[in-house]
């Protein structure tokens, strides 16, 4: 292993621009001439919009113009889309209703815009949009998704009757019926998964220009997949054709899932700039961000685990109702789907599965993928069942794991995915050694004797990344492929740029990525760059999210190389006069085998563009490969976190004491950035599980709606995390990778909450485990064992 | 529009100003320092943390106005120009304490702030206590606090004391 190839902990090439202030995240640009966005939104959670008077704001200083839905209707700017169809189980497309950027005539979420003030200022944007007179006559909320069916509930959207966007299902529910008539043992949970804000730390932004010369639009804007935001921002709002539409995602301060997703905002400042013939920026602050910014999860779900009396799994029943909120965001319809009940068989062999999945809308933020997707949903549900049934039995939950682990490969489970390649019982063996396991019982007692209760939690989840085969995910209703592009620039001196369609927002692919092309090309990392974000520069692509930058991204730029090793072989045996079979090539040198003749790679990059030495009409001159890359399959990373907390019965307070992760992510590129992934997720995991929560009031005022208010993780709230790793190389890939970025929030709240529940002895313990939560579930249990 | 004098980085600037606009405004608006960032309205994130007349500040809640004759450090001149990075900064890049890097500024702020206050031989438990001002959504926190005690036993080499003054 070179110091700078695959496998070396090299420190970051980006870290130089943000530790000394000198990143350029969209805010920090500015364009001449620049006007203000801001947003006139609604303080109500469902009304209907009797009038829009703007007389009064835009007669107050600095306003330029003030631009409302009915405007945005008339200039045929189009509406937002859901990009993956999903049907329902009786064969039905889903309800997907108009979503404008503008809303116009009603609206459906307290945060929903209703209009635009463009000024000079911001402050004078902000003053103006105070004198925007909105007549609305306000209309019964509903937030709670398992109410939002019922009858007499208010209904949010004409075409979706009960508030129902799809029924759909995956499994035989007949044949499950079977199963669980004649199971000897049955567990079962009601679960709620709580509703995220994914609260990146740098606010969405926007800033727009039209060049009225060449009739042509720039967007810089907070994106984790710019192309992605050009095709719909072009095909379906239909605001420029692609090839006049710029989006430039410069440095984004986090993504999480959350800047996947084509917003209002940007639409409305490219539409505003054109209008107003000025650059128009916008930026959110951290109060609309709460009220504009794709939440995350929010499942209501029933299952059901059936064993027999060796403790086998016979199969599973899940029920869920999935809040998609008041518009259906651009990939909401997969994330309960698709990426939720295909992982419902977790790491265990189960012969029969059922799930139905009932999506609904409220009168919420919209839903959306938040990072892990479905895949976190689907953990605490397998996981939390895994070890309610292990206590119902009688067993120790890592026995009960062990029992029914997939341990051959591939494995087809029955709810559609291949397990390609995996060792789930190494995982929690190691887990479960370093965390020292055996030593938990005597921890216990220590604890006792101060009056605190112990527990231990585990959880082995399996997640699917790499996302996606574009056949497969076509066939599920995506309405992109999910390939991966990449272009490899060599150029005469022999240094390298790599274009690559993935982006980056905090996953350290300016370093990843060279490593790569260190190690292949045999070159000094300080040789390779790495441009992405910028649609003008890069060839299209489909952006990072889904821990896909690794798997497919790299898989591409892997491609690449292999033609630009190919080619250049051609052009060193012509250098070298020798016969292109006897060229070997290692690192960085291209040697006549069997001789000392030899030439460096920046020699024969040279000699490809000088081009005197070999035929043009049979070898172009130049050095450049491009690739596409399709995965054959997902990539399945998998591991065991074991989460060791202790509870102050008198306070409920829950302190996270010891935790451990043992993860089999496949071939690892950098161990230092993988560790960074795996810490960041826990700790997003353990937010989730002790501490956040987006509570809507019965009117649909989010009330959670600031860092005041809801309760992000601080530095306090964790202990050191013990982080390792095992491996078994993905055969679905070329470089063996599986994919890291998602595991610790997929692993993590059930490991907690498995924890809590272990220490309680109550099963019944909700998200986010509060103090009050933990108290009141310490009382509980104490009432049931009085009464027994 | 009244005016207000600063030394920012060690430069004298004087500007008109619009009485209501905050330090981090007139850092990022009017001086171009895009360093400090702004990442909520209520003043927990710390993305804006600098240093005002050698103590950190969140920027976002400082009235430029209200500072007038002080002297400000930001992330961009905590190191000098031209020499080699402040230790706290080489300690973020060598233990893996920024991923997206949008808090990063402020926590270096922050955590320069709280080695002067603390003391070069920080532990695990002082510095998580320490950032409660600090929030990072990226990193668990796990090599900020590494980067920290790292960048506050290297800042007693000597090297970095000048971001106190």
């Amino acid at each position: 292993m070179s110091a700078t190839g695959i496998g070396a902990s090299v420190r970051r090439k980006e870290d130089q621009r943000f530790i000394t202030g000198k990143g350029h995240y969209t805010d920090d640009i500015s364009r001449p001439g620049q006007a203000h966005a801001y947003f006139v939104r609604s303080p109500h959670a469902h009304a209907t919009v009797r009038g829009i008077d703007t007389a009064a704001a835009s007669a107050k200083p600095g306003v330029l113009a003030i631009l409302t839905g009915a405007q945005l209707a008339a200039d045929k700017i189009g509406n937002l889309i859901c990009g993956w169809m999903i049907h329902s189980k009786d064969g039905s497309p889903m309800n997907m209703a108009p979503h404008p950027a503008l809303a116009a005539g009603k609206v459906n979420h307290a945060g929903d815009a209703v209009a635009v003030v463009i000024a000079e200022t911001l402050a004078q944007a902000r003053d103006a949009s105070e004198a925007v007179k909105v007549d609305y006559q306000v209309l019964p909320a509903v937030v709670d998704p398992a109410k939002a069916q019922a009858k007499g509930a208010p209904q949010i959207h004409e075409g979706a009757p009960n508030n129902t966007i799809y029924q759909w299902e995956i499994g035989d529910s007949a044949a499950a019926e079977a199963v669980f008539k004649s199971a000897k043992h049955v567990a079962t949970v009601d679960l709620i998964n709580n509703r995220l804000v994914p609260n990146a730390l740098e606010p969405r932004a926007a800033l727009a220009e039209y060049d009225d010369g060449a009739d042509s639009l720039t967007l810089w804007n907070t994106s984790q997949n710019p192309h992605v935001a050009r095709l719909v921002i072009s095909a379906f709002v239909g605001m420029a054709p692609e090839h006049k539409l710029r989006v430039i995602a410069p440095d984004v301060g986090g993504g999480f899932g959350s800047k996947i997703f084509i917003y209002p905002e940007e639409v409305v400042c490219l539409w505003a700039a054109r209008k107003v013939g000025r650059p128009v920026k916008w930026t959110a602050d951290r109060s609309e961000a709460f009220l504009t910014d794709c939440h995350g999860r929010d499942h209501v779900t029933h299952a059901e685990l059936a064993l027999d009396d060796n403790g086998r799994i016979t199969g599973m029943r899940v029920k869920t109702i999935a809040n998609l909120g008041a518009y259906m965001s651009t990939f909401s319809s997969a994330v309960p789907t698709y990426l939720y009940a295909t992982l419902l068989s977790g790491q265990y062999e189960i012969p029969m599965i059922h799930c139905a999945v009932d999506a609904v809308y409220t009168n919420t933020v919209p839903v959306d993928a938040y990072r892990g997707a479905g895949r976190p949903e689907a953990t605490f549900v397998v996981e939390r069942l895994i070890e309610v049934a292990a206590r119902q039995l009688g067993l120790d939950p890592a026995e009960l794991r062990r029992r029914n682990f997939v341990k051959t490969f591939p494995y087809q489970t029955v709810v559609a995915s291949l397990y390609d390649a995996g060792d789930y019982n190494a995982s929690m063996k190691k887990a479960m050694d370093i965390h020292d396991v055996k030593g938990f019982g005597k921890r216990r007692r220590v604890s006792a004797r101060s009056g605190k209760l112990r527990g231990l939690g585990y959880s082995t989840y399996i997640e699917a990344c790499g996302v996606a085969p574009s056949a497969v995910v076509g066939s599920l209703g995506a309405g992109v492929g999910l390939w991966e592009s990449a272009e490899v620039r060599v150029n005469p001196a022999g240094t390298v740029e790599v274009l690559t369609g993935c982006h980056a927002h905090g996953q350290g692919h300016e370093t990843t990525f060279a490593q790569l092309v260190s190690e292949r090309l045999g070159i000094p990392i300080e040789q390779v760059s790495v441009v992405h974000g910028d649609t003008d520069k890069v060839q299209f692509g489909m952006g990072t999210y889904g821990s896909r930058s690794g798997a497919v991204g790299m898989s591409a730029i892997a491609k690449a190389l292999d033609k630009v090793e190919a080619k250049a072989k051609k052009i060193a045996a012509h250098l070298l006069e020798a016969a292109e079979a006897d060229i070997v090539f290692q690192d960085g040198k291209f040697t006549v085998a069997g001789t000392d003749k030899s030439l460096a790679f920046g020699e024969v990059a040279l000699g490809a563009y000088v081009a005197h030495k070999f035929p043009t009409g049979e070898i172009e001159p130049g050095l450049k490969e491009g690739a596409f890359y399709d995965p054959t399959n997902f990539t399945f990373p998998a591991g065991c976190h074991i989460c060791e907390i202790e509870i102050d019965q008198d306070t409920g307070r829950t302190e996270i004491v010891a935790w451990t992760a043992v993860d089999d992510f496949g071939v690892v590129i950098n161990p230092m950035i993988v560790e960074g992934q795996v810490h960041g997720g826990i700790a997003q995991g353990v937010g989730q599980a002790l501490l956040e929560g987006a509570v809507y009031d019965a009117d649909g005022q989010l009330v959670s709606g600031s860092f005041m208010d809801y309760a992000m993780p601080h530095a306090e709230n964790f202990p050191s995390i013990k982080v390792d790793t095992t491996v078994t190389k993905c055969p679905s890939n070329p470089l063996g990778i599986k994919g890291c970025g998602e595991a610790g929030a997929i692993a993590a709240p059930a490991a907690v909450i498995n924890a809590i529940t272990d220490a309680v002895g109550h099963e019944n313990v909700t998200m986010p485990a509060t103090a009050q939560v933990v108290w009141a579930a310490v009382r509980k249990a104490k009432a049931v064992r009085a009464a027994a | 529009m009244p005016t207000v004098s600063l030394t920012v980085n060690g430069k004298a600037v004087t500007a008109d100003v619009d009485p209501r606009t905050l330090l981090v405004q007139f850092l990022r608006e009017h001086l171009r320092l895009t360093g400090t960032h702004v990442g909520c309205d209520t003043s927990q994130c710390g993305a804006c943390v600098v240093h005002l007349d050698g103590k950190a500040v969140k920027s976002c809640t400082t009235l430029v106005l209200s500072i007038n004759g002080s002297s400000v450090t930001t992330i961009e001149g905590l190191a000098d120009a031209n020499g080699p990075l402040h230790p706290m900064q080489e300690a973020f890049r060598q233990n893996h304490g920024l991923q997206c890097g949008y808090c990063t500024p402020g926590m270096i702020m922050a955590a320069v702030d709280m080695v002067n206050r603390k003391g070069n031989d920080l532990d695990d438990h002082t510095i998580r206590k320490e950032l409660d001002g600090n929030l990072c959504r990226c990193t668990g926190y796990h090599n900020i606090v590494k980067s920290i005690a790292a960048g506050a036993r290297a800042m007693a080499g000597g090297a970095g004391q000048q971001a106190a003054e």
